[in-house]
């Protein structure tokens, strides 16, 4: 049997495209169908929105919004502040740099559980900064130390993030800039410009395209995990999935919908912030 | 501006290695209270649990390798193909599909795993290993099919020459095709293989407590405030992690492409 080269790459997509559609769109579009309370499985096939409006008139879901917010936001900005400042530093030393770089991609493959493991032990009341300032005489009981780990304002996850995403934008940068070469920066030298204009003028907007991308990555992540949020924040008010999914395991049936409608609203947020910060930046880079 | 670097420098080191110190030290700690800085009694305590039988620790492995292995196995026979295609063929609809491919990467796993949980238990997939097998595909996926279509740029006119010289497809798989590829596949399994070792949330879900992997015998753990315990769990934990990155360190300078998988995790 002969295939024609037209239809040969269709094929070839065939069984990735039905994994994501059957796994990724028909978990998307459950959720959804769950959230206006449409679910057949258990019997129940009306549409209603009723599942949006409880959520959106319940005090918690506001509170977690900001906090949210807050927490991937400020990770995303520090991170992404740290790593061009990194990127910089480390780009064109002489001495020590497959090693300064192995250190740096040593903590990308790192699970943000053990992570935040690290970050508990270092950054409780009791822990080990605690401990050293103990020894320097600043505190002397736990209690003196500042609150950063299950905090109310998230300092133990945005410290946790910042640890790794300020690498993982940092080897982005990096490898932009080796691909790139000396010689931007040579011509720029030559015509006159100086340490800020080279930086400003031809190095950012050469860098800026890795950045965006890895800082959206950093943005949708932190926005949308679960992990470090659970372990390094409070339980009141607490991160938008880690309350999804305490709806969703709540022994009351009724709350499923809205762990779904809460699902939909995080997608619809962070698809809606993407689409501006690109719009934004656009303009930015153009302008 | 010579004393900035090294400062920045300097402090970066140690602020990536510090998190690391404590759990080395828990590991191996018996008595260790504020505020003294070093314990004040050792033990092989934790070390000795994780490897007796009744701490679940060595099923956990078994299950997390078991799982990483097969996703990771069957990322690549689903990925190789279809990166093929969007590498190295001109279609109609091909900007669609990518943007089908790369959309699972902005869209939190869990609220995916939230929609598909009631179908999985309708069709006895939740609660089982396989159920966890295929969740996890969703976030692996995508970003496997990336980095094959990456490093699928090469001339076809190769894999023509081995043809018209006689070589049968088996071959020409073998001695043209593969050896262009590997350094991608090499990258895209290991990078495979950690994202599914990382997996918490949607394995809970969907393994409904009777998959307990290591990240979630490590949540328990670390739950239950034993510190050693959670230190020395950790540690066993990011072992995969520290093998990956001495393994593909030398494939991946100037590939940016390839470390975005890494933003998942």
């Amino acid at each position: 049997m002969k295939i024609s080269p037209q239809l040969q790459p269709y094929l070839m997509l065939a069984p990735a495209l039905s994994v994501i559609i059957m796994l990724f769109m028909g978990g998307l579009a459950l959720a959804i169908l769950q959230s206006f309370g449409y679910f057949p499985l258990i019997g129940r096939h009306e549409i209603s929105l009723h599942a949006y409006r409880h959520l959106l008139s319940q005090h918690e879901f506001y509170i977690s919004l900001l906090l949210t917010l807050w927490l991937s936001l400020a990770s995303t900005f520090l991170s992404t502040l740290l790593a061009i400042a990194c990127a910089l530093a480390l780009r064109d030393i002489t001495r020590g740099q497959r090693w300064l770089t192995f250190i740096l991609q040593l903590n990308l493959p790192i699970p943000h559980l053990v992570g935040a493991v690290g970050i508990m032990f270092l950054f409780a009341q009791s822990g080990f900064l605690a401990r050293l300032a103990y020894l320097a005489n600043l505190i002397h009981e736990p209690a003196d130390f500042p609150i950063m780990v299950n905090d109310p304002y998230a300092i133990g996850i945005i410290l946790e993030y910042v640890w790794k995403e300020t690498c993982f934008i940092s080897v982005i940068i990096l490898a932009t800039l080796q691909n790139l070469g000396p010689d931007y920066e040579h011509v720029a030298r030559t015509l006159g410009a100086n340490r800020w204009q080279r930086f400003r003028y031809v190095l950012l907007p050469l860098i800026m395209p890795g950045v965006l991308s890895a800082s959206i990555l950093v943005f949708t992540f932190s926005f949308g995990a679960f992990e470090v949020p659970l372990l390094l924040g409070q339980r009141y008010p607490s991160a938008l999935p880690v309350l999804a999914y305490r709806y969703y395991i709540d022994a009351d049936l009724n709350a499923r919908p809205e762990a779904m409608a809460l699902s939909v609203l995080i997608t619809l947020i962070i698809t809606a912030l993407i689409a501006a910060y690109t719009k934004l930046t656009q303009y930015y880079i153009r302008a | 501006m010579r004393l900035l670097r090294t400062i920045i420098i300097t402090l970066l080191i140690i602020s990536i290695l510090f998190p690391f110190l404590p759990l080395m030290v828990w590991s191996f700690s018996h008595r260790w209270y504020f505020p003294t800085l070093m314990p004040t009694e050792w033990s092989w305590r934790a070390w000795s649990y994780i490897f007796s039988d009744s701490s679940h620790v060595l099923s956990a492995i078994m299950y997390s390798t078991i799982i990483a292995l097969s996703v990771t196995f069957l990322s690549i026979l689903i990925g190789l193909p279809a990166g093929r295609a969007l590498g190295l063929h001109q279609f109609w609809g091909k900007d669609f599909i990518k943007l089908l491919v790369l959309t699972p990467t902005i869209v939190p796993t869990l609220a995916v795993a939230l929609g598909i949980h009631g179908l999985f238990i309708r069709y006895g997939l939740a609660d089982t290993l396989l159920g966890v097998i295929l969740v996890h595909l969703i976030p692996v996926l995508p970003y496997m099919i990336l980095v094959l279509a990456s490093v699928a740029n090469y001339d076809l006119a190769y894999e023509e020459q081995a043809r018209s010289l006689g070589a049968n497809p088996l071959q020409v798989f073998y001695y043209i095709t593969l050896p262009t590829i590997f350094p991608g596949l090499m990258v895209g399994s290991f990078f495979a293989f950690i994202i599914s070792w990382s997996q918490y949330v949607i394995t809970l879900l969907i393994g409904g407590g009777q998959v307990v992997t290591l990240p979630i015998l490590l949540f328990t753990f670390a739950n239950s405030g034993d510190n050693p315990l959670t230190a020395a769990l950790s540690l066993i934990f990011i072992a995969p992690a520290i093998l990956f990155i001495l393994f593909t360190s030398h494939y991946l300078s100037g590939h940016e492409s390839m470390w975005g998988g890494l933003g998942k995790l």
